[in-house]
């Protein structure tokens, strides 16, 4: 009996000291204790796949198309869209004015509370690491070593149309890069709103309030 | 009658029978401990090909998790960004790095960095991201202190209880959908009380538990 029970703790420790205990770090992948159907012959988004171009199974946009998720005109609000549908080439999509190479001037969809209160969020997530809550481009990343943001205070910007702000957000220009497959083109509307209104709060005057508002100002 | 067997089995059968009992015990403990996911998935942490540290980008750069894992909010799956998102930035920042030539390389030929995947229900289990970050779950509860991270671990089990406690009382762990992606946000007081249920109650929240919510 002493042999067993000693055989039986020396068992007990020389597991505990194999296995570890719950929760410590290992590099090797999880055991699978019963792998019945774990793992099955079907696809897994951004999974290598031999048979699609370059093994990638996430495969980029085809140029010229939007995805069928990308938005779609309900009673006057966009949804979701389809690669072969009119829209395709309205100014929503393209930031330019129909049939011409010319940026619209102004935003295309209704400009309403919800969509600024979008574009706040929107700006947030993708363009203040760089451009800096107030669009002066003092970002964190200035300090970590961006050496060149530009300011959206900056006259050109504030002259610029607002297609061609859509462009800037979609492709890219100089040494920023395009967001265009991250921001969808109602998002990048929406971020061109509360970049403008982030220039009017730079550029605006008292008198531009309104009259009921003006004495909150303290003037 | 002679001596059959020896004084020495009288002892035997609850010699043996405690014996039996110990290992079954043993056995039963070492399984429970050893054989679920608290202890085979929590705590994995592969060598990823990048040095990639969440505890800079997300933590002290606080890039909100959605520039790069995009799509978290709009489908079921939450992608790992393509190297041109870092490069957004490191085309000027640590532009010449040996630690970014992989990250470099891929942005110019467009094969992507191999990245292991950390995080992976099985393939019978149906899951969606999207429907709980829109409702108030933050990657917290199922990630662990991401931003906090040098190196991404599996911190919870992600195993059927794992899921199920949360799914049958889901109110103490919704928040303000503006804090889903601040991880370190702390519940005022009593705020699982009032504000949880009032979530649940207003956001019609119906966690189900049926089997073909998640087995589909
Ligand atoms: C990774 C950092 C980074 C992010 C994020 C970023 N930008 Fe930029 N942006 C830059 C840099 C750098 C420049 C300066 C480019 C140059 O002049 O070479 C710039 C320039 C610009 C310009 C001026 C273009 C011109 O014609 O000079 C605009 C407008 C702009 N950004 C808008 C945005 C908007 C809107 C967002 C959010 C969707 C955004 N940026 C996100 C880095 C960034
Ligand atoms: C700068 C881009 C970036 C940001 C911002 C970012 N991540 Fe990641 N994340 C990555 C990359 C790249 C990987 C893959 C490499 C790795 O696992 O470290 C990853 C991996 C992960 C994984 C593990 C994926 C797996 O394989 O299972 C989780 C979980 C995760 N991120 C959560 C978060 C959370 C939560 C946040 C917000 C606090 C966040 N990430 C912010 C780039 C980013
Ligand atoms: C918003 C800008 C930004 C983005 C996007 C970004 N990084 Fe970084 N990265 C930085 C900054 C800033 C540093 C810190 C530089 C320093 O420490 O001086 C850094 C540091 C690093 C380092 C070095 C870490 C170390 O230990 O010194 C690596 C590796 C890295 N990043 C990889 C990536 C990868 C991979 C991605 C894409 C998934 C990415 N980064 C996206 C800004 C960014
Ligand atoms: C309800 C639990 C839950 C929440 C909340 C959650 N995740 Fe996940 N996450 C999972 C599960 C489960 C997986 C594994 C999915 C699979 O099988 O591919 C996963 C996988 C991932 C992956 C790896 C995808 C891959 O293939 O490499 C990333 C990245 C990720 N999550 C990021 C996030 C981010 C960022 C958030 C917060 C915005 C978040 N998750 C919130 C449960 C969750
Ligand atoms: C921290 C809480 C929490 C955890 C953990 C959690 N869930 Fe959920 N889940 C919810 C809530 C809340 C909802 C309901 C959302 C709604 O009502 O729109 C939900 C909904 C779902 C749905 C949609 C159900 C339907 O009716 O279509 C699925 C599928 C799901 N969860 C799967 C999972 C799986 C798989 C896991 C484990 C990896 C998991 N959940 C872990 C909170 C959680
Ligand atoms: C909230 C989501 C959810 C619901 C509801 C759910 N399951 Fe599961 N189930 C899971 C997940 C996640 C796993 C994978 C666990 C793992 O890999 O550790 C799983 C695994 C399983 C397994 C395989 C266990 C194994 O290790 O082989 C069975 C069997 C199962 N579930 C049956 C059921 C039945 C029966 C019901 C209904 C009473 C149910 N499940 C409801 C999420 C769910």
């Amino acid at each position: 009996m002493r042999y067993f029970l000693l055989i039986f703790l020396l068992l007990a420790v020389a597991v505990v000291s194999i296995a570890g205990f719950r929760g410590s770090i290992s590099r090797k992948p999880p055991i699978e204790v019963f792998p019945d159907m774990d793992r099955q012959q079907k696809l897994r988004p951004q999974e290598p796949n031999a048979f699609l171009p370059g093994g990638i199974s996430s495969q980029p946009f085809v140029t010229g198309t939007v995805p069928r998720s990308a938005a779609r005109l309900v009673k006057g609000e966009l949804v979701a869209s389809y690669s072969d549908s009119p829209l395709r080439d309205s100014p929503t999509f393209t930031g330019r004015v129909a049939g011409t190479t010319n940026m619209v001037d102004t935003i295309p969809v209704p400009v309403t509370e919800k969509l600024m209160a979008r574009g706040r969020e929107r700006y947030a997530i993708s363009c203040l690491p760089c451009h800096g809550a107030q669009g002066d481009g003092n970002g964190i990343t200035k300090k970590l070593g961006m050496a060149v943001v530009a300011t959206l205070h900056d006259k050109r910007i504030v002259m610029m149309p607002d297609g061609e702000l859509f462009h800037v957000i979609a492709n890219g220009r100089n040494l920023m890069g395009g967001y265009g497959q991250n921001i969808t083109p109602q998002d990048r509307w929406a971020i061109i709103a509360y970049v403008r209104a982030l220039q009017l709060s730079k550029l605006g005057r008292a008198t531009d309030v309104p009259a009921e508002f003006q004495r909150a100002l303290g003037k | 009658m002679s001596d059959v067997f020896p004084k020495w089995t009288n002892k035997l059968p609850g010699k043996v029978l405690i014996g039996a009992l110990l290992l079954g015990a043993g056995v039963t403990a070492g399984l429970t401990y050893y054989f679920t996911p608290k202890y085979t998935r929590v705590g994995y942490q592969p060598i990823q090909p990048v040095a990639f540290s969440h505890t800079i980008h997300a933590g002290q750069l606080g890039l909100d998790c959605r520039y790069c894992h995009n799509g978290v909010e709009k489908s079921w799956y939450s992608n790992v960004p393509s190297a041109n998102t870092c490069m957004n930035c490191h085309n000027q920042v640590l532009k010449d790095d040996p630690k970014l030539a992989l990250v470099r390389e891929s942005a110019q030929s467009g094969k992507p960095i191999p990245w292991v995947q950390i995080h992976k229900t099985p393939d019978y289990v149906y899951f969606n991201h999207s429907v709980h970050v829109n409702r108030g779950v933050s990657c917290v509860h199922c990630h662990g202190p991401v931003n906090k991270m040098d190196e991404v671990r599996h911190a919870k089990s992600l195993s059927m209880t794992f899921c199920l406690d949360c799914h049958r009382n889901p109110a103490p762990n919704l928040r303000p959908p503006d804090q889903v992606y601040n991880l370190d946000w702390v519940p005022p007081q009593n705020f699982a009380k009032t504000q949880g249920a009032k979530f649940v109650h207003d956001w019609k929240v119906n966690a189900s538990q049926n089997c073909s919510a998640c087995h589909r």
